[in-house]
């Protein structure tokens, strides 16, 4: 099932503190989402709004074509799993957790929720709150993944989990979204672990939407330059710079664009070497906070 | 195994191609399904197919419908006549300058290669 998505121009502020700044992207559905970003970049805020917890302070949202606040029709079509799951239900067993998860939507799948269960071996008589922070987030991820929503939403949802659970989790996520495609929307920091997952990337920083593109498209895109400070900075010169490093007269520059063949020829020609930059540090360097943004 | 440094559709085609050209892979053999080398790898499906496909695409591979996907029996020598023609500019030239950059003597530099290709040992 594939549910689009359309931001356009969404803001949200609290009080004085704006969380989302004028963002705006369109899911076509069906597929994988990565959004990255800082601690504090407005991963969650923007996930809660998809998700119809909080209203948009400005812009629209719509799921499926349609409004998302306050708007039940929508809402009980997507589920967000939040890190370690909703603190509110510490005193409640597993079970009964599960059992209102299933109430919660009509797509809920029970047989599929004890497969999970079994494999993440999760304790059903146990109270919520006496679970381990792991257990917790396992727990989160397979009411994610059970309740078989068209707009499935992680939000750092590998808290806590161990590399065998972690690894269970992606190899589940993969599972599903081959044999029962829909939106999935994951927001994380460990970029290296999972970007394989994704077919898509989204990367917010400081609240506003910096990039959003094929993931493929991505690990293609980025170069580091290196060479002679003069001859880099003249092959570098209207491409968009994310970073600069410099040791005596070599200076190495981050860049960001695919380098067509005529362009590398260039670069070989001044003696540049072009090396590949990786997923993640094109990321360290369009949020990083101080770095050198042309 | 892949790493996020260029398009992993292109390091998963390299993989096949050399699986190829070392017989590892044969003519006409099933490959793996897009979904079992996605799970297998851990790696996006849709990636995966766009390798598959680019794969189809330059003869590699052929697609029996509702089956899977096969190598070509002309996929070996499709990919050594590709590697051919970028072998002199990918390798014999790199080895040239820099033989020339640390004083190796380009008679030398043929003698090796004669011993080598006669299985001559020095």
């Amino acid at each position: 099932m594939t549910t689009i998505i359309e931001v356009d121009r969404l803001s949200l502020r609290y009080n004085e503190v704006t969380a989302l700044d004028d963002v705006s992207f369109t899911l076509t559905g069906g597929k994988i989402y990565g959004l990255l970003g800082r601690n504090g970049s407005g991963k969650t805020s923007l996930l809660s709004v998809l998700a119809g917890y909080r209203k948009e302070s400005g812009g629209t949202v719509r799921v499926g074509g349609r409004p998302v606040f306050d708007n039940a029709e929508v809402t009980s079509q997507v589920c967000l799993v939040r890190g370690t799951g909703d603190a509110a239900s510490s005193g409640i067993k597993v079970a009964d957790v599960l059992t209102f998860a299933s109430y919660l939507r009509e797509s809920w799948d029970s047989t599929y929720a004890a497969e999970l269960v079994e494999m993440f071996s999760l304790p059903l008589n146990k109270n919520v709150g006496a679970l381990s922070h792991g257990r917790r987030s396992a727990l989160g991820i397979i009411i994610g993944l059970a309740s078989r929503t068209p707009l499935t939403m992680f939000d750092e949802s590998y808290l806590g989990l161990d590399a065998p659970s972690r690894y269970k989790f992606y190899d589940a996520l993969l599972a599903e979204a081959m044999s029962q495609p829909r939106t999935m929307i994951i927001s994380t920091h460990l970029i290296e672990e999972v970007s394989a997952l994704f077919e898509e990337v989204l990367i917010l920083d400081e609240g506003r939407l910096v990039l959003h593109d094929e993931a493929e498209t991505l690990r293609a895109a980025g170069s580091a330059v290196t060479g002679d400070a003069e001859s880099v900075d003249r092959f570098v010169a209207g491409l968009r710079v994310l970073g600069e490093k410099r040791l005596g007269r070599t200076k190495s520059a981050m860049v960001y664009g695919e380098l067509d063949e005529d362009r590398r020829a260039e670069a070989r020609a001044a003696g540049l070497d072009l090396g590949p930059l990786a997923l993640q540090d094109l990321f360290v360097h369009l949020t990083e906070p101080t770095g050198d943004r042309s | 195994m892949f790493d996020d440094r260029s398009p992993i559709y292109r390091q998963i085609a390299d993989r096949i191609e050399a699986d190829v050209l070392t017989g590892a892979l044969r003519g006409d053999e099933q490959v793996m399904s897009t979904n079992k080398y996605a799970a297998f790898h851990r790696i996006n499906p849709a990636t995966v197919a766009k390798a598959f496909q680019q794969l189809v695409d330059d003869g590699v591979l052929y697609k029996k419908r509702g089956i899977g996907m096969f190598v070509s029996p002309e996929a070996p020598e499709t990919l050594r006549s590709r590697r051919r023609k970028t072998f002199f500019t990918d390798v014999v030239d790199p080895m040239v300058a820099q033989a020339l950059a640390i004083g190796v003597p380009v008679a030398d530099l043929i003698d090796r290669i004669t011993h080598q290709a006669n299985g001559e040992v020095r």
